[in-house]
């Protein structure tokens, strides 16, 4: 199965030649510059994972994390980053981040968390249609 | 030229010059000079003051005590002296009055008078009787005078004309200095007769003894004409005639200053005696009556000199103490604002570390995907090799990202080396937009505008690069920090005169509270949080623009934003500075 990611980093030059990278790993990439246009997109929840730059110009990382985790809590996101701190780093967990990497990032590694990141987000999405299933069961009151 | 009893303090040869932190700021030989001149004055005006003051006035109430004493002496014997021969006189009076001349013309009853006489009074040695011829009659005493013919001696013509006569000293027949005391007395039959005693002049000598011995130098009698009546200690024999002037007549005690033949100063005590021709003169040398109070003088003056030498010491010492204990606390001062600026360059590398790194991170990072997809092309393509081009560009875009992380690398080296002032040609626009390129991608992140109006025309300045780099890293750093996100920065540069140079740095941040304004270029002070600022930022600023002999000054208000002005000449000196180290801070 294809992971469906969403990079985003305010160096172009950066996110598309990532994006080329990713492909090459049979991935269904998109890519945003910026974090506001990241987040007019209408397929934002489709995606298995964001990987998401900690510092860009207008929104920020750690601000485009809260919004996107605002819409849909099952998005996993990965920070990728070319200024870590530990403040930073537990923030964005603290926030719901699934991981948080520096730049410049292993392109194995990258892909091992996209990968994870997909699994996890398939076991939150069945995981929570059981719940609707069970729910929907449970009203019946059989 | 060892000046110094001791050790010469370590303070001496620490001069102030210019205003770099690490010198004295303080000069500290003038302000020991000022120590001493102003605890001397202090302290030895009031003492010599007071002991001219007391000098003065000691000396002059020892002079009149000496006045007064001589003046109570001198009409104390002339009492007791016109007392005695008024005395005698009455004496010789009531004798006459009381006894007729046949009375007194016996040798048996005039012995007996001379005996009541000498017992009763005292002070005469012979008595004699004469007739209104000038015989002497009838004669008591130790000499052979009975029968001499006294008509032409002086004193026998005044008590004729007179009727009583005190005489001064004189030889006489008897060839021995004497004097005598005579009264007439009128006989029925209109003749009259005479009674001389002679007076024993040994008596005088006791009263003026008298007056020696209380330690006032000489005091003895004179008749009118000048001539010696009565033993003296060195001026002339009796009968001699006195050496110095004889004062003119005054009915009461007088005190005069003289000067003998050998121009010593003397004090003279004369008076009159009244019913005589006796003038009583006391004498004494002025220096000599005056030494009781010269060694007191004499032991004020050591005192004196022991109190000035004393207060000198402690002067000197208290003084050297003093700035001895400034010069140190300066200098602990100067260490710990070095070691403290050291501390605070350490803090700022490691912040520009920090910025560098995620600076340096980005083009790395393409580097690196850059390089990955040349690698996955290469391997993972399959059969078909991938197009030249396609690599081409890949390495086209890694060259441009090195150019990134190596422009980072040059500037930093720019900004690292501190040191000597170095003069060269600097274009004001060329420096400020280096340093904006710093802060360039903050500015992006948090939409800080940063607006730049510098005249084209202004001339290149000769200055320090590296150091007007540090100025306006530290005015910018301190900006950005002061804004919030959507701030403003504005820099101008102007030409308000030929000379210089003025530039001023603007932001719409936070601003600085009116009471900190004054501060804000004091070492340690700082309005952020202890991990953030040392409070050296502008400290150092300001030691770099006097290094470059310009000025910088500061207007704020809080909330509303800040502006500093700094005025740099266009021809920088290059001696003005010895070449002391100074701190790069790059964010204040």
């Amino acid at each position: 199965m294809a992971e469906k990611i969403l990079l985003i980093d305010d160096e172009a030059e950066f996110v598309e030649t990532l994006a080329a990278r990713m492909r090459s790993r049979q991935m269904e990439v998109s890519t945003a510059t910026s974090a506001a246009e990241a987040l007019q997109r209408e397929d934002v929840d489709s995606y298995d994972a964001i990987v998401l730059d900690l510092q860009m110009p207008g929104m920020d990382g750690l601000a485009a994390l809260e919004e996107i985790k605002k819409r849909n809590p099952q998005l996993q996101v990965i920070l990728l980053t070319g200024k870590a701190t530990v403040e930073k780093g537990v923030q964005a967990m603290k926030m719901g981040a699934m991981d948080l990497l520096e730049k410049p990032a292993d392109i194995e590694e990258l892909t091992r968390k996209i990968k994870e990141a997909g699994d996890r987000k398939m076991v939150l999405v069945t995981a929570a249609s059981e719940k609707q299933v069970k729910e929907i069961i449970g009203s019946k009151a059989w | 030229m060892n000046r110094w009893p001791l050790k010469k303090p370590l303070f001496w040869d620490q001069g102030a010059s210019g205003a770099d932190n690490d010198r004295p700021h303080f000069d500290f030989r003038r302000i020991w000079k000022r120590a001493v001149v102003l605890m001397l004055c202090v302290a030895l005006l009031p003492l010599l003051a007071l002991a001219w003051f007391d000098y003065r006035v000691t000396g002059q109430y020892s002079e009149n005590e000496i006045v007064l004493r001589t003046d109570r002496l001198v009409s104390n014997t002339k009492r007791t002296v016109a007392f005695f021969l008024e005395e005698r006189q009455a004496a010789l009076q009531f004798v006459v009055r009381e006894y007729g001349f046949a009375d007194l013309n016996d040798d048996r009853r005039l012995a007996g008078i001379l005996a009541n006489l000498s017992g009763s009074i005292g002070g005469f040695t012979d008595l004699g009787l004469f007739n209104a011829a000038g015989r002497q009659i009838r004669y008591i005493g130790p000499y052979a005078l009975k029968d001499r013919d006294y008509r032409d001696e002086p004193w026998f013509r005044e008590v004729v004309a007179a009727g009583s006569h005190v005489s001064d000293v004189y030889l006489g027949f008897r060839e021995e200095p004497h004097m005598v005391i005579a009264v007439k007395r009128e006989k029925e039959d209109g003749s009259f007769f005479v009674l001389r005693a002679t007076l024993n002049t040994v008596w005088f000598n006791e009263q003026l003894a008298h007056i020696r011995e209380s330690s006032f130098g000489d005091s003895f009698l004179v008749n009118l004409e000048g001539v010696i009546q009565t033993p003296t200690l060195n001026h002339g024999e009796v009968l001699d005639r006195f050496p110095l002037a004889i004062p003119p007549y005054a009915e009461d005690t007088r005190v005069v200053t003289v000067q003998d033949r050998q121009g010593r100063e003397l004090v003279m005590g004369y008076a009159y005696i009244p019913g005589s021709p006796f003038i009583l003169l006391a004498i004494g040398e002025k220096a000599e009556l005056l030494r009781p109070w010269i060694s007191t003088r004499v032991m004020v003056v050591l005192f004196l000199a022991g109190a000035v030498l004393l207060i000198v010491l402690v002067t000197l010492g208290v003084a050297t103490n003093l700035v001895g204990d400034i010069y140190r606390a300066d200098r602990e001062r100067a260490t710990a604002l070095r070691e403290a600026a050291r501390a605070n360059k350490l803090a700022s590398l490691g912040r520009l570390a920090a910025g560098v790194a995620h600076e340096i991170n980005n083009p790395l990072a393409i580097i690196n995907e850059k390089a990955g997809l040349l690698a996955d092309l290469l391997t993972r393509a399959g059969k078909e090799p991938p197009p030249k081009e396609k690599l081409l560009s890949q390495l086209e875009s890694i060259h441009r990202a090195v150019a990134r992380c190596s422009g980072i690398t040059r500037r930093l080296l720019g900004f690292a080396r501190p040191g000597e002032i170095k003069l060269e040609q600097v274009e004001l626009a060329e420096v400020v937009r280096e340093v904006l390129e710093f802060h360039g991608k903050e500015a992006a992140h948090r939409n800080i505008i940063v607006g730049v109006e510098i005249d084209s025309e202004l001339p290149a300045l000769s200055s320090d690069r590296n150091k007007l780099q540090q100025v306006f890293l530290n005015l910018v750093g301190n900006a950005f920090a002061a804004m919030e996100d959507g701030g403003h920065l504005y820099i101008t540069g102007s030409r308000p005169d030929p000379e210089h140079l003025l530039i001023t740095v603007t932001d719409d941040g936070c601003g600085i509270a009116e009471a900190d304004l004054k501060k804000v270029f004091e070492p340690f002070f700082s309005t952020k949080s202890k991990e953030e600022g040392t409070g050296l930022g502008l400290f150092v600023t300001y030691g770099l623009v006097r290094e470059l002999q310009g000025r910088i000054r500061v207007e704020s208000m809080a909330g509303a934003g800040t502006r500093f002005f700094i005025t740099l000449p266009l021809r920088s000196k290059e001696n003005a500075e010895t070449g002391e180290e100074h701190h790069a801070d790059f964010t204040g």
